[in-house]
């Protein structure tokens, strides 16, 4: 086991925030990791990655921005080029056996055994991964899944949503410490959904690692402990959700006037302001980090110059802002350190 | 609970699952698998050994119709060993369910142990049910029965492991059909199944010497009759040296990744 560096206090995590995660041993540790493929494609470019124990890691990127190829890496499915991986301290190639036992994958296509019973596959798969036979266990994946009934069906004949069940349970047969879901919820429907964040937080709730790529933001938004997004075979950015949020999520204050305004007062030069819309909108843009008593401070600001207004509007940024201004950054500016160029709402609208 | 210490050195249930795995494939498709093998061999029967074999002299002191026997459990053995472990390890290739078994604890050596000795286990079965519908048509003696299973073993392996090369090196499903019916089928049939090659005239028998399916002909029906077209312990050396040579090539194909792994 790798976790004699626990730091104080990190055994207990559930029901903690997420800041005590980043005290948790890494179960995983990628370093220096790049992939180039024989068509001299850089797939990934310097990876270095820790996923604590115990979280759900969401890792974000456009389509061919190297999610996958990432997870095959840790998972044994590709070769890395260079760098190292270690599973609970152990190496994914000198200590394979070891490394993999400890994961489930889940992968993004549905690949299954047309022929096969589904009881049959997930007796397959736990047999692969060395463990004696536990139907009791096995039965309660296939209930907790909702494949009970289905046991004894070839998976030919289930549903595509089925499929990507089955495809959980096979994962889960031999009883992983983590867990990867390669974009888990890429065409199921609503309800399969909700089941699937459902079965993930009581995963993880059972001490179960998730790292999951996916393409639907807010499936990140809604599950991740941290994000990182990765775009192009960089990783650009590795943080912790809320902090990702507050630190790059823009916040934006629309004042609808009362009288329009030819041009902003002198006095207000001191706010990132803005005049739309003729005069008759003021727009304020600002940041998650700026203390909290700026608007007050500007509304008393605006009543003392008199400026009166009819009606306001707060927005904020959603994570998937975030990320499409993170991969738009990068991509226009690929030298440049990506958390400086986030422009705001506005400049993208 | 078993634990990442029970697997280090062996993981005898993940070879077991995937061995299991290939023979449930060969039991849902029983009918083809050994309906087929039965059928075109009772037809050789019919054909080479009542109709024409009546006609013709006895070979190497033994009647023609029992003669063939060996040479038609090879050309099965041959072609089963090579379609069962192609297809075995083609398909979850083609299907991408070989993600699983290349994510999962299991070594190179297990793999190879799982796949090809499930391939192989069929091929044998296949051909001791071709033994004993000989056995209805012609009377067959076997000399060396500990040699024969032997012989039967190895070849099946053999092929098993060639066909194992194939089903990683083919590209597509006409690639998998390419070498069993343009390759191998010829060469048996050239490699003294159905003849003695002293049968041949001096040059041909040269030319003969060359292909290497009669060695392994050869040596299997010594241990029925104990006559053979060339000496016993060159028919095992020969059988021996091409099963290390597809263990080699097997290796190679781990350690690189050939068509495993980008």
């Amino acid at each position: 086991m790798g976790n004699e560096i626990v730091a104080d206090g990190a055994y207990e995590i559930r029901g903690i925030g997420v800041t005590l995660l980043r005290q948790m041993p890494a179960v995983i540790s990628i370093s220096q990791l790049t992939k180039t493929y024989a068509s001299d494609l850089k797939a990934l470019k310097h990876i270095d990655l820790e996923i604590h124990r115990g979280e759900i890691f969401a890792l974000l990127g456009p389509n061919g921005a190297g999610k996958t190829t990432l997870i095959s890496v840790v998972c044994g499915i590709v070769t890395p080029t260079t760098g190292t991986v270690l599973v609970d301290g152990h190496d994914i190639v000198r200590e394979y056996r070891a490394a993999r036992s400890k994961i489930g994958l889940v992968p993004q296509e549905l690949h299954t055994d047309m022929f096969e019973s589904v009881w049959a596959t997930v007796n397959f798969s736990r047999g692969l991964f060395g463990h004696a036979p536990n139907p009791a266990h096995l039965e309660k994946v296939l209930r907790d899944l909702s494949l009970w009934d289905k046991r004894n069906d070839k998976i030919m004949t289930l549903s595509g949503g089925m499929k990507r069940r089955v495809l959980i349970a096979k994962a889960l047969a031999h009883e992983p410490e983590i867990l990867f879901l390669d974009e888990p919820t890429a065409g199921v429907d609503v309800e399969l959904r909700r089941d699937m964040w459902a079965l993930v937080r009581r995963l993880r709730e059972s001490g179960v690692t998730i790292i999951l790529t996916t393409h639907y933001i807010d499936e990140a938004e809604e599950m991740a402990d941290r994000i990182g997004v990765i775009n192009k075979g960089e990783l650009i950015v590795v943080e912790e959700k809320v902090g990702l949020m507050k630190k790059l999520g823009k916040k934006q204050l629309t004042l609808h006037l009362l009288e329009p305004l030819a041009s902003l007062p002198l006095e207000l030069s001191d706010w990132r302001l803005a005049l739309k819309l003729g005069g008759s909108e003021i727009e304020y843009t600002f940041d998650g980090r700026e203390e909290q008593t700026r608007i007050p401070a500007l509304l008393r600001r605006l009543d003392e110059l008199g400026i009166g207004f009819k009606d306001l509007q707060t927005r904020q940024s959603s994570l998937e802002d975030i990320f499409v201004s993170l991969v738009k950054a990068q991509s226009d500016h690929p030298w440049s350190a990506p958390l400086a160029s986030v422009p705001s709402p506005s400049e993208r609208a | 609970m078993s634990t990442a210490a029970d697997i280090r050195r062996f993981n005898r249930y993940g070879v077991l699952a995937i061995y299991r795995f290939e023979l449930a494939r060969f039991r849902r498709t029983l009918w083809q698998s050994l309906a087929t093998p039965v059928l075109t061999t009772s037809l050789y029967f019919v054909v080479f050994g009542a109709a024409i074999g009546s006609r013709m002299g006895a070979v190497d002191g033994v009647t023609y119709g029992s003669f063939i026997v060996p040479g038609l459990i090879m050309l099965s053995v041959f072609t089963e060993s090579l379609n069962n472990a192609s297809f075995g390890i083609y398909l979850p290739r083609f299907t991408g369910t070989i993600y699983e078994v290349l994510s999962a604890p299991v070594s190179a050596f297990e793999m190879v142990l799982a796949y090809v000795g499930a391939a192989a286990t069929k091929s044998v079965i296949v051909g001791f049910v071709i033994l004993a519908t000989a056995n209805f048509f012609v009377p067959v003696h076997i000399l060396h029965p500990l040699w024969m299973i032997a012989f039967l073993v190895l070849v099946a392996s053999t092929f098993s492991l060639f066909g194992f090369i194939l089903g990683i090196w083919a590209k597509g499903f006409e690639q998998l059909q390419f070498i069993p019916m343009l390759v191998i089928a010829p060469l048996t049939f050239l490699g003294g199944a159905f003849y003695s090659i002293d049968m041949l005239p001096p040059g041909w028998r040269t030319v003969s010497l060359f292909n290497p399916i009669v060695y392994l002909v050869s040596g299997f029906r010594w241990s029925f009759y104990a006559t053979s077209d060339v000496g016993v312990g060159i028919s095992l050396a020969m059988t021996l040296a091409f099963f290390a040579t597809c263990l080699a090539l097997v290796w190679w194909i781990f350690r690189t990744g050939y068509r495993l792994k980008s």
